[in-house]
């Protein structure tokens, strides 16, 4: 009987091993993703956009995956921004990243949703990172997260892995939050209509952007259609 | 005694299966270990991953570690000869029998995805389970009075 219970606490003792190395190898954030990179080099990416080439408003917004006005903004406010302005030809969004230094996860988050951008799921990641936005409030490593909000989006997971693995975009990321820097944007969502920065006094509504965009189309002078923007769709770049 | 012994080797393997699970549920250690697959990344994102408000694994942690600890106590050598033991092993084993049919059903039918984890699990607890109900066919020890040999008489 003695032996036995030998037994069993080497076993708990092995197992008990084999699950801390387990734990300990599983990884955690990639640095190569969840840092800033030494160097910065523009490859001459402005963003991914949404909505017409030829719309007559530009809007840019600097965000962050962390922050949870950005990602009341994005699940409350933009549906409505989407169907009124985007989707009627009328503005075209453009998402640039902030990554402030105060939140541990932000820049780990824009890089997870560039890597689904490079499998053309860059909307799909980025809906599921403000939907569930859970992950910014634990504290906790959300690498695995991520991994699982790409593969229910549809991105490869041997490609995203690889990509997140490598930083591949960590340069990218460190470009924008220095254009951001330099258009001295301190907080985030700022918004930017057609280069000029729209100034709130709290987070703006649908509303708020639907008067603005009115505005500026009404004092707007009329431009020449062009054919080929007048046949495209609301597309997503 | 052996199918108790079996219990307890096997409750002890299921519980840091489960532990492993319930501790990346949580968040550490990272993307799980699970192979090529992903598959365990999809059923632990899932919305059925978590049940009553806490992550599934959690549950498998409390059920092992129920398992293990009574049949650790069964094994105490005032309590061989009791059976009432091998019932208690028997239905907490069929309780986390059934929860695993429904967790493989929910793999299978509703994620299509499957956990290597969960497998495994899913092994350990089935083996549990037939052992349990083994142990309630074999004959007891026989620790009764009658079967003890007589006390020495004093007088002699």
């Amino acid at each position: 009987m003695n032996r036995f219970y030998v037994v069993l606490a080497v076993l708990a003792v092995v197992l008990a091993i084999a699950v801390l190395a387990l734990l300990r190898t599983g990884g955690g954030a990639p640095a190569a993703a969840a840092g800033p990179p030494p160097t910065v080099v523009d490859d001459g990416f402005r963003g991914y956009t949404l909505g017409q080439e030829g719309a007559p408003v530009e809007i840019t917004e600097y965000l962050d995956f962390e922050c949870p006005v950005c990602a009341t903004f994005a699940t409350v406010q933009m549906p409505t921004i989407k169907e009124q302005l985007i989707n009627t030809g009328r503005v075209r969004w453009r998402f640039r990243d902030d990554p402030l230094a105060i939140h541990q996860y932000s820049r780990f988050a824009a890089h997870a949703a560039q890597c689904a951008g490079a499998q053309g799921k860059y909307f799909e990641m980025a809906d599921q990172l403000f939907t569930h936005h859970q992950w910014a409030q634990t504290g906790r490593d959300p690498s695995s997260l991520f991994r699982g909000f790409a593969q229910a989006v549809g991105v490869d997971p041997n490609a995203y892995d690889a990509c997140m693995q490598s930083g591949r975009y960590a340069q990218r990321i460190e470009f924008s939050r220095q254009e951001a820097d330099k258009l001295q944007v301190n907080g985030t969502p700022t918004f930017f209509i057609n280069g000029k920065e729209l100034e709130f006094r709290r987070l703006p509504g649908s509303d708020d952007f639907k008067a603005i965009v009115d505005s500026v189309i009404a004092h707007s002078p009329p431009k020449p259609a062009s054919p080929a923007s007048a046949r495209r769709s609301p597309a997503r770049h | 005694m052996r199918a108790r012994q079996a219990i307890a080797v096997l409750a002890l393997v299921g519980l840091f299966i489960a532990l492993y699970l319930w501790l990346h549920a949580l968040g550490y250690g990272g993307a799980i270990k699970c192979g090529a697959s992903g598959g365990c990344e999809t059923v632990q994102t899932s919305r059925w991953a978590v049940f009553l408000g806490l992550p599934v694994a959690f549950y498998g942690v409390v059920g092992y570690f129920a398992l293990l600890v009574v049949a650790v106590v069964a094994l105490r050598p005032a309590a061989l000869g009791d059976r009432a033991w091998n019932l208690v092993l028997c239905a907490l084993a069929s309780i986390g029998f059934l929860f695993t049919i429904y967790l493989t059903y929910v793999e299978l039918f509703l994620i299509h995805g499957i956990c290597r984890w969960c497998v495994g699990s899913a092994v350990v607890i089935t083996l549990i389970w037939i052992t349990s109900l083994l142990s309630l066919r074999s004959p007891a020890l026989r620790t009764d009075r009658e079967a003890l040999p007589p006390p020495p008489d004093p007088r002699a």
